[in-house]
This record gives structure tokens, C-alpha cells and sequence, in this order.
């Protein structure tokens, strides 16, 4: 028996009941698994229609960028002599930041029994792949020749024993970043199995003989026996155990590409922390934005709450307030380090000719999230859109006022210069974009985006009646113990 | 030469996890052999009440892990020091330090890959398999549990009765085809 306290808000809502209107009711097993479904099932709306259309329109345009990018070279961007890295790697780094919170939210919280989690996992894990296939995206556009991106893995080859170089971060990445896609695409599809059986099921019943079919294939044949739901969930707890540090070494080493360098104002041992807070910060800000939006086209609010919301945006001030204490530290190690070059580096960034870059990520990353100290705030839909917006569009800031203002004033003034963006920087963005949206609309579409399986472990602990019971229960036992 | 013979089991349907759970024990008591529980979700002591044993997945993560340590480790040292040897930066052939990352994402990754390939392997679980159902809302909100006629101390009416007593609310037959070789 599972017991709640009373005091704990519910984390799966009453629904509406048709049979006496303007009540409601006790949300069931089998309305858990008709709601999540019937998006998966039914026939695609106008809205997800018009939203594809929008996706596709930013991956097509981008498309165009790409292929100039391929065919005529990098130096289709606005890359100079003396900022060789500007908006590939800003949007590298930021990309796989927001895939943080989906590892974050299976991995970390599973771990800590917060069973918040099970509402939104499902959607932030594939948040978390899709983020990571447009960082990766990022790495092939700036390779120039993305024909040679194996040349970045250890492979044989017929130059003889010509090998990569382990001692650099950017290997380094390489690893990293294909073993967390991988990892965190094991962890999503191995909890999707269960829910894919369930639509297998349905798809029999209803006699849809092709949904049988594919959802029949993409089950493994999961039967749902005591057995296979043991394992399973061991093996989901070894895969939280194995995903936490990966999420946490994963920033930390794309964090190295600038901090074992020696260009002023990367070269900073708080790079590690600091990087992987920021990812958090962005990554819950996407999942709101996301989940916010999803929540409301598929009318999903009896299992999206406000509780769920509210947990996030506490999350987002933790995370947002330590990338404000970063920040800080950093200043005051550029002046404590007492080295010239550090020093004048942070001070042009906030005061030099990007300062408007700095100054709005200042606004969007330390005074924004601050705003969810209030509780109304924090369960306010609009405010939490709007903000979660908001915190995007300064992390963005941050990794772009880190790489760009450190690179256009390096040690020699003589090779001084600003970077601009040219058109096809900007339609590499929007592809990533347009990449993103497609592919999280067709997962939105064809798959479950809520973990039927999962909810319904915490639906019992929502029901009223079943909280009530379970607590006169509990009492009872206690008096029992305690006159024994 | 294949024999083909059909079994012959059970299906109890129970609403309520909690009623499921205290049938199982009490079932068990009787010393009734249960084939398996389908459940929508994992519920929770299910397993140690129908007496499995704990998973070995985790040991087989651990073994899949340090064979990737091990192999990175080698990998690192006979690429960087035995077959190319390279002073990178002033440091040694074999530089530790720089070693940890990748060290430390091929243990993850073979760790991750090797346990959840056993555990599809261990379960007969992959593309196209096929699944065989007792009660297809065993996915969706019943609790199904099959008990294999033959093989019991009790007799079908003494087991159908069992079932109905601790809170079964509905009980099928159900003849499987199985193959043998």
C-alpha cells in the first residue's frame, strides 16, 4: 500500500465527469492509458499539421545554409582571423546544455525517489536526444568536411598507426557526446517499451492492422510479467546510477574545450560546475517551454499540474542562482588572479563593445529566475512561459559572451576585430531549430509522451479515497506496535 | 520430431494491486505453483512475494563496465605509447590525467550497452518478437494471474475457487499450443 501524506500535493489530477457534470472524479487506470493514447491513435490535428509546416519551413531554409556551408566552406560564416569559433560552437554548447534536464529528470531524480518525475520524463528524454542530435549537428557543420567525421574516432586507417590524440578535449567531446546519445537513447526507448506494448494491444483490438504491426515490432514482444518488470526496473536503476555522472562529466568535458586552453577568460577551474548548473538551468527551461506548450495542445493537465510546474521553476532558481554566484566568482578571480589579460577580459566583456551581449545575459540568467522565489509565480503558466523563454535566450547569451568576447581580444591588439553573423550563420541556427521541432512533433505524434507505466504507479498515491484510507491504516498499524 | 501438446491454465483478473499482492501471497501459502503475473507496471514486492530471486543485472553492468575500463586503458596506451609514441604538450606517453575522460565514457557506455542487451537477451525480448498475452489489459489497467492446471496440488474448480476467494473478479481458461521438440 502506498501512503501519501496528505499535506503532499497529488500528483495526477481528478477529471471532469461526463456522467454528472460539473463534478469530478477519481482519474482511472484505463483513463490514464485513453488519454496518453489518444493522441498517438487518432488522426493528426490542424494545429500539430501547422506546427510540422513551421518545422519543416526552418529545416528546409536551413537546409539551404547548410549545403552553402558544405559545399562553399566555412568561411560562408562570419568567421575572421581572429575568431575562428563563434556561433557553431555558441550553439553547440548551448544544444547539448538543454539536453540536460531530460538525464537530469530520468536519471537524478529516479534516484532520489521523486516521483514528480513520471509525468514529464518521457518528453524531456527525447527533448534530451533531440537537443543532443542538433549539438552534434553543430560539430559536423564546423568540421567543414563532415564526409571525415570519422577521422574523429580511433579507427584504423591506411596512413598506418596514425591515431587521434587522447590528450585533446575536443576527442574527448567525441566520446562523450556519442556515449550520452547513446546512453540517454537506451535509457528513453528501454522505458518506452512497456507503453508501445499497450498500444500494440489496442491497435489489435481495435483490428488496425498496420499500428499492430510497427507498434508489434517496436515492443520487443513485452509481455509485462512479474519477471521482466523486476529486471526492467533494475535495469533502470543501473541506467539513473550510470546516467548521473555521465550527465555530469558531459558538460564538464565540453566545459574543458575552453578551460584547458589559455585564452583569457576560459581558462578557469570553475568551468566544470558552472557549466554543467547552466545546463540544468537551460535544460529545465526548455522542458517548460515544451512541456507547457504540450501540455495544453493535448490537453494533458490533469497529469501535468501546476505541482509539477512549480517543482521545475524551484529547480530553475537553484540552478540559475549558482550560475549567478559563477558569474560573480569569475569576476572576482579575474581581479583576485591579478593577471592583466584575465582581468581586462572580463572587464570588457561587461564593459567593452559586446556589453549589450553580457549585460542581457546578466538580465535573463541572475535577475529572471529570481522571480520564482514567490510562489504565485512559480504556479503562474504565463509568467513560467515567459520566463522559460527568457532563461533560453540568456544561456544562449552566456555561451556566446564566453566564447566570442574572450576570442575578439586575445593577447596581440593588433589582431583585434568583432564578429558578425552573416545570413548563413543565422540559417544554421534555424536549421537546428527546424531539426529539433520536426523531430519532437513526430515523437509527439507517434509515440507516448507521457510514461503511461509510470503514472500509473503514482495514481493510487493521488487517489483520495485511497490516501484515506492508507492513512487510517498506517494510524491503526501504529496503535497496534505501539500497545504491543 | 516436434510433439505438439496444449496446456491448460487459469486467468485470474484482478481490479486492485493490493488485493493482487495478498492473493499471491495467500495462493503461495497453499503451496499453488503460479506460472507468471502480468501487470500494467512493476508493483512493487511482486517479485518477492512469487519468490524470484533478485536480478544479477547489476553485476553483469559492473563486468560489462570494467571491460570497458580495461579496454579504453589498453586502447589508450598501445595507440598513444606502443604503436604511435607521441610527446603531446611536454607530457609522458602515457599521461593519466587525460586519460579519465574517455576511460571513464567507454566504462559508461559498455556498461550501459552490455546490461541492457542482457536484459533483452535474459527476458527473449527484440524487434519482431512475438508477445503472448494471457489478457491483452494486462497493458492497459487489469492485473492478470495465470496458474497452470495440471501442475498443481489442487484440482481446476479447487483453484478457479481459490482465485475467486481472494479477489479475483473474473476467471478464464485458457489452452496454450506449445512446441515440443
Amino acid at each position: 500500500m502506498q501512503v501519501t501524506s496528505p499535506i503532499r500535493e497529488p500528483l495526477v489530477l481528478r477529471k471532469d465527469d461526463e456522467a454528472n457534470p460539473g463534478k469530478k472524479r477519481e482519474t482511472t487506470y484505463a483513463d490514464v492509458t485513453e488519454d496518453i493514447c489518444r493522441q498517438v491513435e487518432a488522426a493528426p490535428n490542424p494545429r500539430w499539421m501547422l506546427a510540422m509546416l513551421i518545422s519543416l519551413t526552418a529545416l528546409a531554409w536551413g537546409s539551404y545554409t547548410l549545403y552553402r556551408t558544405w559545399w562553399f566552406g566555412i568561411g560562408e560564416w562570419g568567421l575572421n582571423k581572429t575568431i575562428g569559433w563563434a556561433w557553431d560552437i555558441t550553439n553547440f554548447v548551448w544544444w547539448v546544455g538543454i539536453g540536460h534536464a531530460g538525464t537530469l529528470i530520468s536519471a537524478i531524480l529516479l534516484l532520489f525517489r521523486q516521483k514528480w518525475r513520471t509525468s514529464i520524463n518521457r518528453a524531456a528524454e527525447a527533448m534530451t536526444i533531440f537537443a543532443v542530435v542538433c549539438a552534434g549537428s553543430f560539430i559536423l557543420m564546423h568540421m567543414g568536411r563532415p564526409w571525415l567525421a570519422h577521422w574523429a574516432l580511433p579507427l584504423p586507417n591506411t596512413y598506418g598507426p596514425l591515431w587521434v590524440n587522447f590528450n585533446s578535449p575536443l576527442v574527448w567531446d567525441v566520446f562523450a557526446i556519442s556515449t550520452y546519445l547513446t546512453v540517454s537513447l537506451v535509457f528513453w526507448y528501454i522505458g518506452l517499451i512497456p507503453d508501445l506494448a499497450t498500444i500494440r494491444e489496442r491497435a489489435k483490438a481495435a483490428g488496425r492492422p498496420i499500428s499492430a504491426f510497427v507498434y508489434g515490432l517496436l515492443s520487443f514482444g513485452w509481455d509485462g510479467s512479474a519477471k521482466t518488470w523486476a529486471r526492467y526496473e533494475m535495469v533502470a536503476l543501473v541506467l539513473a546510477g550510470l546516467s548521473t555522472p555521465l550527465v555530469l562529466s558531459v558538460h564538464t568535458i565540453v566545459s574543458f574545450d575552453f578551460a584547458t586552453s589559455l585564452i583569457p577568460g576560459w581558462h578557469t577551474t570553475i568551468f566544470p560546475p558552472y557549466f554543467v548548473a547552466g545546463a540544468i538551468f537551460s535544460g529545465f527551461a526548455m522542458v517548460l517551454t515544451l512541456m507547457l506548450i504540450t501540455r495544453y495542445v493535448f490537453k494533458l493537465q490533469p497529469y501535468i499540474t501546476l505541482a509539477h510546474i512549480e517543482s521545475m521553476n524551484k529547480i530553475i532558481l537553484l540552478t540559475g542562482s549558482i550560475v549567478g554566484i559563477a558569474y560573480l566568482t569569475e569576476f572576482f578571480i579575474a581581479w583576485y588572479s591579478g593577471v592583466e589579460y584575465e582581468r581586462y577580459a572580463f572587464i570588457n566583456r561587461a564593459f567593452g563593445p559586446y556589453w549589450w551581449a553580457y549585460w542581457s545575459m546578466m538580465t535573463c540568467n541572475v535577475i529572471s529566475p529570481q522571480f520564482f522565489w514567490f510562489r504565485s509565480m512559480r504556479r503562474n503558466i504565463y509568467v513560467t512561459f515567459g520566463l522559460s523563454i527568457v532563461v533560453n535566450i540568456g544561456m544562449w547569451f552566456e555561451r556566446f559572451v564566453i566564447i566570442v568576447t574572450s576570442l575578439h581580444r586575445d593577447f596581440l591588439p593588433s589582431s583585434w576585430t568583432m564578429f558578425y553573423p552573416t545570413y548563413v550563420d543565422v540559417g544554421d541556427y534555424i536549421f537546428s531549430f527546424g531539426l529539433f521541432f520536426t523531430l519532437f512533433f513526430l515523437f509527439a505524434k507517434f509515440l507516448p509522451m507521457i510514461n503511461m507505466a509510470e503514472v500509473k504507479t503514482v495514481l493510487a498515491s493521488s487517489n483520495e479515497a485511497i490516501r484515506e484510507k492508507g492513512l487510517i491504516e498506517v494510524a491503526e498499524e501504529a496503535k497496534v506496535a505501539t500497545n504491543a | 520430431m516436434a510433439d505438439n501438446s496444449n496446456k491448460k491454465f487459469l486467468v485470474g483478473i484482478f481490479n486492485d494491486e493490493n488485493v493482487l499482492l495478498k492473493a499471491v501471497k495467500q495462493l503461495k501459502a497453499k503451496s499453488v505453483k503460479i506460472h507468471d503475473v502480468y501487470t500494467p507496471y512493476p508493483v512493487h514486492n511482486l517479485d518477492i512475494y512469487l519468490g524470484y530471486k533478485r536480478s544479477r543485472l547489476s553485476k553483469a553492468a559492473f563486468l560489462f563496465g570494467a571491460t570497458g575500463t580495461t579496454l579504453a586503458i589498453l586502447m589508450q596506451v598501445y595507440m598513444l605509447s606502443i604503436d604511435w609514441p607521441m610527446i603531446v604538450g611536454g607530457k609522458n606517453f602515457v599521461a593519466a590525467p587525460t586519460m579519465v575522460p574517455v576511460t571513464f565514457e567507454f566504462t559508461v557506455l559498455c556498461a550501459a550497452l552490455g546490461m541492457v542487451g542482457t536484459f533483452l537477451i535474459s527476458n527473449g525480448l527484440g524487434p519482431g518478437k512475438q508477445a503472448f498475452m494471457f489478457d491483452p489489459r494486462s497493458t492497459d489497467d487489469k492485473f492478470v494471474m495465470a496458474i497452470e492446471v495440471g501442475k498443481n496440488v489442487l484440482s481446476e474448480t479447487e483453484l478457479e475457487a481459490a482465485l475467486k476467494e481472494h479477489g479475483a473478479e473474473a476467471v478464464n481458461t485458457k489452452e496454450v499450443l506449445t512446441k515440443k521438440h
